[in-house]
């Protein structure tokens, strides 16, 4: 039998406000452990929590970016579970009344559109993290990420393949880092995504055996697991088996899924309205301030792209699926007028450095100005495109001035004729055997011929000036 | 008006991580039955058409706090009245996958 897959998948993402959010202790990151923790995200006794004015403007921020409704008023709950997690014994988040609901995030899909439901974001607090040394009955706690200000991004069921839900979660990112409102580091676990994936017949419209997956910490890791997940699924399915819905955990090392211990009962969070917090109404009026202050989004930006510089789709949609990469792009543009240029520059030896070397575009130790003046160079036919290329690695490498490099290493392209000519004269006079057997019609004589050229001037002769005074001299 | 039985009682006890032999189940699923019969008074009145009320101070809405540093405790400060700890750590009993 065929099987379709049915995706959704539910997305963390830590805002960066500077403090959490029901406290004013900081959210930085990597401190020393439980030194970022108050009565409040500790949960003593007698403390309130109060929302931060600033987690609460972003999350709406990112609700409008993806097309979301406002809740008109927005209440907290308390999710109870018993785990050291949470030092108060509930997480407070949002049950039946979410911030924001009813969006969507396009993708491309075959040259198609494809529109990803988004059912809901709301806002909640992070839980503090867990250690379990090694061979010991216990386990240790930090709370310092407790309370940080999360979002929850969950889609409806809408994508019908790992490649898809991989491409919504790299457009979801894009729109996210355009908002400014996380740093949307996965290593950091500052952007965290779980999948819900399960597989029905061709054609049926009822959903399978939903499996959830966890602990893929990229988005490649969450292509492989859904990968790996649908195959599991179709070959239990093919051998007469029935899926259990539970919980499965990525072993990126393995490249497999393992099931994680279920408890007999399912789960019970008995939530109810958060009494130590009151209402949140949010304007109309607040809604539209907020919404003036979105920045160009991707898909916007792409499409001024593609008009204003006569870009591809191509060329635009990956120039402008970093933030940090449009801007740039943008900023070189205004120094060199020639687009299609830039863009094939920075989607080939800029992006492979940055990549290689994995570093975002913003750390790139190489300012528009320095890239464009080596773009000049080539025009100038100061120095020749495969020197550039050279001469680009180095720059990004070493943080000196392509300019610089240029003048101390003495690459300068040798362009004048005349120079040229005098080395070419002297090359013909010593290989006069290969000349007479260039005349005689063995035509590879001639690259010969251009190579020592090339050798006599340490390769900075402009290959097509040699060329031409070649022919001339030979009597071409 | 459906009381509440023992298996009930047992299920909130073990979410509540509450250990209750047989002779405190009978007693508390006796006082809960007659607790939530109470409280089922309240069913009797229509709220088809009242908004539900998630907070007691119903004039109260939008009070924030501004995205500013407060001073936190120190990790001694913090661990001060902690039961069991480990250097900057708190210590609990292990945690098993899954909660």
């Amino acid at each position: 039998m065929r099987y379709e897959t049915v995706i959704g998948l539910e997305v963390h993402l830590q805002l960066a406000t500077k403090t959490k959010a029901f406290c004013g202790c900081s959210t930085k990151f990597g401190q020393r452990p439980n030194s970022q923790v108050c009565p409040v995200c500790l949960g003593f006794p007698g403390s309130l929590p109060s929302l931060n004015e600033e987690a609460f403007r972003f999350a709406i921020k990112v609700a409008l970016a993806l097309n979301c409704r406002i809740q008109a008023i927005v209440k907290f709950d308390r999710k109870n579970y018993y785990y050291p997690d949470l030092p108060k014994n509930f997480q407070i988040s949002q049950y039946d009344m979410p911030l924001s609901y009813n969006g969507f995030v396009d993708i491309a899909v075959d040259g198609a559109n494809k529109r990803i439901r988004v059912k809901r974001v709301h806002m909640e607090e992070d839980a503090g993290k867990l250690m379990h040394p090694e061979g010991e009955d216990y386990s240790l706690v930090d709370y310092n990420r407790g309370g940080m200000p999360l979002l929850e991004i969950v889609t409806e069921p809408d994508m019908s393949s790992p490649r898809e839900a991989y491409d919504y979660l790299t457009k979801l990112k894009a729109i996210l880092e355009y908002l400014k409102v996380s740093d949307c580091d996965m290593e950091k676990g500052s952007l965290r995504c779980d999948a819900n994936v399960s597989i029905r017949p061709e054609g049926e419209t009822k959903l399978g055996t939903k499996v959830e997956l966890k602990n893929m910490n990229s988005f490649k890791g969450v292509r492989n697991a859904l990968e790996y997940e649908v195959k599991r699924q179709d070959s239990v399915l093919e051998d007469g088996g029935k899926l259990v819905q539970e919980t499965r955990l990525w072993d990126a090392d393995k490249g497999i899924t393992t099931s994680m211990r279920t408890k007999e009962e399912a789960e019970d969070y008995r939530y109810f309205p958060e009494p130590d917090l009151v209402p949140f109404v949010v304007e109309k009026e607040e809604i539209e301030r907020i919404r003036k202050t979105l920045p160009e989004l991707p898909e916007a930006k792409a499409a001024r792209f593609k008009a204003a510089f006569g870009l591809s789709d191509y060329d635009a949609g990956v120039l402008t699926s970093q933030v940090d990469l449009a801007d740039y792009f943008e900023e070189c543009v205004k120094l060199y007028p020639n687009a299609k240029t830039v863009a094939n520059w920075l989607m080939g030896d800029v992006m492979a450095t940055v990549n290689e070397k994995n570093i975002d575009m913003s750390e790139l130790a190489l300012a528009p100005a320095a890239f464009t003046g080596l773009l000049k160079m080539i025009d100038s036919k100061a120095i020749s495109g495969k020197m550039a290329k050279e001469v680009l690695a180095e720059a990004i490498e070493t943080r000196i001035a392509p300019e610089e490099i240029v003048q101390k290493k003495g690459l300068s392209q040798i362009s004048d004729a005349g120079a040229i000519e005098s080395v070419v004269q002297g090359v013909l006079k010593k290989e006069a055997k290969t000349v007479s057997d260039y005349k005689s019609g063995k035509k590879a004589a001639f690259a010969f011929l251009v190579g020592q050229v090339m050798k006599e001037t340490k390769g900075k002769a402009n290959p097509a000036v040699v060329n031409e005074i070649l022919k001339k001299s030979l009597g071409e | 008006m459906k009381t509440i039985d023992k298996k009930t009682v047992e299920k909130v006890a073990h979410l509540a991580r509450l250990k209750l032999d047989d002779k405190e189940l009978e007693l508390y699923s006796g006082q809960l039955a007659s607790i939530l019969l109470y409280i089922s008074k309240l069913n009797e009145i229509d709220t088809a058409n009242v908004i539900p009320t998630s907070h007691a101070l119903a004039t109260l809405k939008n009070v924030f706090r501004k995205d500013c540093l407060k001073r936190s405790l120190t990790p001694d400060e913090a661990l001060e009245n902690a039961p069991s700890k480990e250097g900057d750590f708190f210590k609990v009993p292990q945690i098993i996958e899954g909660k």
